[in-house]
């Protein structure tokens, strides 16, 4: 039974999360499931820069505000722009991914720690600029944020009931894993790791490190930006406070709990960190007390996380690392 | 812009001021990543409740103390337990979140995480025990706002003056131990090469420990002086404290003592610049963006040796 599981997860996932909202009580915990789904897709996507490529990133957050932002002043009254949802989502999209490369190339010679505090720096930079930035001109609407942003609409259909948003952010989410899946198995994701474990030596096997790790940050960068934009109209509104530092912890600490590197693990690491708040309401004052114990103590007594990577597998072996290619 | 250069002296003592305390903060930064080449992300928290011991004993004095208050006696009496009881949290920081972390070798990411997972744990517990209104330093009753004098036409508080001379005054105790005695020579050998100190018969983990009780209670007596400062602190105020002090460790050469201190006053002019030109709502994105302009284009800091392989990460 569990080899069955191990090797079929990715369909028993997507039928857990096909008929999870129909079991729902009510419409606050179909949203709940839907924030499941967004956060999923946050964690893969730092999933590939902290977990494949281990550069450690703790300003993810940024790209998430940058999706939002991108969406809002293309689908908004704002700047009276009212674009398609779907041209709107290819550009956010493409946007994350420029700014992905944009942080990602003066950090390329950082490891570790100052890596980490170069990327903390950048989503303080973002931040204090989407909060400042409503003067002398007002671009990102300062503290109050942007509202009346449009909802996601298809051939005339406009989606405005949570049950429709999560089986839209479910069909995103599958997607998304499919894709991480797909490229943790490619050649980029067997260079990815080799330079997780060492550098230099993956270096003189002839992996572009350069090359690698942009491509890294702006993949992981397109995820948490395609996910703001979904966010922003979900909300039908940003606010800069939605993309604060905590935020990039709270996604940090999914990938963790979970099994950095490990695609399965990653959105068990969601899942948990979204709905156990949701869980022990009453005791909400102490959730971040307990969340932080919990950090201290995942490090400590598993720090490979709940599932960690090679746990799951799509095929029962991993796949044979491609042979080495002259060219690159 | 001539309005601007005459506010500029003014705003420059308060950038004094704060980049002593910057500088303060940031000890305990640069002494951890000696001995450990980590990151010690809960410094802040430290720094934060340092602030609150020492709000807590003047409280205590103002409901309790007969005659007038005296910063001669006052201060040491906030000073010395703020110090003393973050020392102790420090300790056991190390001792429960990192030791059995780098004891174990293997990831450089674990002992970060469970830094962060520490500061989010310390945060909160202060807030459900302290609640998470501000709370006001009386600083009023010990340093009278008459007690200010002129020179050359600029406004400087006699707190300003203790504030710098007490973070100068510690740095200074900081040095001497750690290049006189018998501790700080263990201080430096493991930070040189803890196996090799090891051999030679250094405790090392009491050395670490000793490290980190250290920079903690620095940390802590620079909670007190910011309190009396800005009379107002909060549970969150260890985050951005804390950030700007690891700024100007980096910006000193992190690992070197002199470093920190000029790294803190060179960041407070910065900032303090940044503040006279520039929109004061981007003071702290002045700070980070020198943060990130130190790391990318000199790492080593401005009185760091390039660092060795080994340290490098």
């Amino acid at each position: 039974m569990i080899e069955f599981l191990r090797r079929h997860w990715y369909w028993f996932l997507l039928a857990v999360g096909v008929i999870a909202p129909l079991l729902a009580p009510n419409d606050y915990v179909v949203g709940v499931l839907a924030r499941i789904c967004l956060y999923s897709m946050l964690a893969l996507g730092l999933n590939i820069v902290v977990g494949f490529a281990g550069l450690l990133d703790i300003g993810y957050v940024a790209f998430f505000g940058i999706g939002s932002y991108v969406y809002a002043f293309l689908a908004s009254p704002h700047f009276g722009l009212h674009l398609p949802f779907v041209p709107v989502m290819i550009i956010v999209t493409m946007a994350a991914a420029i700014s992905g490369i944009l942080i990602g190339a003066p950090t390329l010679r950082l490891h570790g720690d100052y890596l980490a505090i170069v990327t903390l720096g950048f989503g303080e930079i973002t931040y204090l600029c989407l909060v400042n930035l409503d003067r002398p001109i007002n671009i990102t609407g300062g503290p109050s944020g942007l509202i009346r942003i449009d909802p996601p609409q298809f051939f005339g259909y406009v989606i405005d009931r949570n049950i429709e948003y999560y089986y839209m952010f479910l069909v995103t989410l599958g997607f998304l894993l499919f894709a991480s899946i797909r490229l943790r198995d490619s050649r980029i994701g067997w260079a990815w790791r080799a330079i997780r474990e060492d550098e230099l030596a993956a270096a003189s096997m002839g992996v572009n490190t350069t090359v690698s790790k942009l491509q890294a940050f702006a993949l992981g960068a397109t995820f948490a930006g395609f996910a703001g934009g979904l966010l922003a109209s979900w909300q039908h509104s940003v606010f800069p406070d939605n993309f604060l530092f905590q935020e990039s912890i709270n996604v940090l600490a999914m990938v963790i709990l979970g099994g950095m590197g490990s695609v399965l693990g990653v959105i068990l690491g969601a899942t948990i960190i979204v709905a156990l708040p949701e869980v022990f309401r009453d005791l909400s004052v102490y959730r971040l007390l307990a969340f932080g114990a919990l950090m201290m103590v995942v490090m400590i007594v598993r720090p490979q996380g709940l599932l960690p990577e090679g746990f799951a597998t799509v095929r029962k072996k991993v796949a044979e690392p491609p042979t080495a290619n002259p060219n690159t | 812009m001539a309005d601007l250069l005459s506010i500029l002296p003014q705003q420059l003592v308060f950038g004094l001021a704060l980049g002593t305390v910057y500088g303060l903060i940031a000890l305990g930064y640069t002494m951890v990543y000696g001995v450990l080449l980590m990151i010690n992300f809960a410094h802040g928290e430290v720094f934060m409740i340092g602030a609150y011991i020492g709000w807590a004993v003047l409280a205590f004095l103002l409901n309790h103390a007969v005659g007038g208050l005296h910063p001669i006696w006052v201060l040491p009496v906030l000073l010395l337990p703020a110090m003393l009881m973050c020392g102790l949290l420090g300790m056991t920081i190390e001792r429960f979140a990192y030791r059995p972390l780098y004891l174990r070798g293997g990831s450089r990411l674990a002992p970060l995480i469970s830094a962060f997972g520490a500061s989010i744990f310390l945060q909160n517990a202060v807030m459900l025990t302290q609640g998470a209104r501000m709370k006001v330093y009386m600083t009023n009753t010990l340093f009278p706002r008459t007690w200010r004098f002129d020179i050359f036409g600029v406004n400087i508080s006699v707190l300003v003056v203790v504030m710098v001379s007490v973070s100068l005054l510690l740095t200074w105790g900081l040095i001497q131990l750690v290049q006189k005695t018998t501790l700080g020579r263990s201080i430096r050998a493991v930070s040189e090469d803890r196996e090799m100190a090891s051999v030679m018969g250094v405790n090392v983990g009491q050395v670490i420990g000793l490290t980190f009780f250290l920079g903690s209670a620095l940390g802590g007596a620079a909670g007190v002086l910011v309190g009396l400062y800005y009379t107002q602190i909060d549970f969150v105020m260890g985050y951005s404290a804390g950030l700007k002090a690891f700024t100007a460790a980096v910006l000193g050469g992190i690992g070197n003592i002199k470093g920190a201190m000029v790294g803190g006053l060179l960041l407070g002019l910065i900032e303090s610049v940044a503040v006279t030109f520039i929109n004061p709502a981007f003071k702290d994105v002045v700070a980070f963006a020198v943060l990130i302009l130190v790391l990318m284009f000199r790492p080593e800091g401005i009185f760091g040796e390039a660092l060795s392989d080994r340290k490098k990460v």
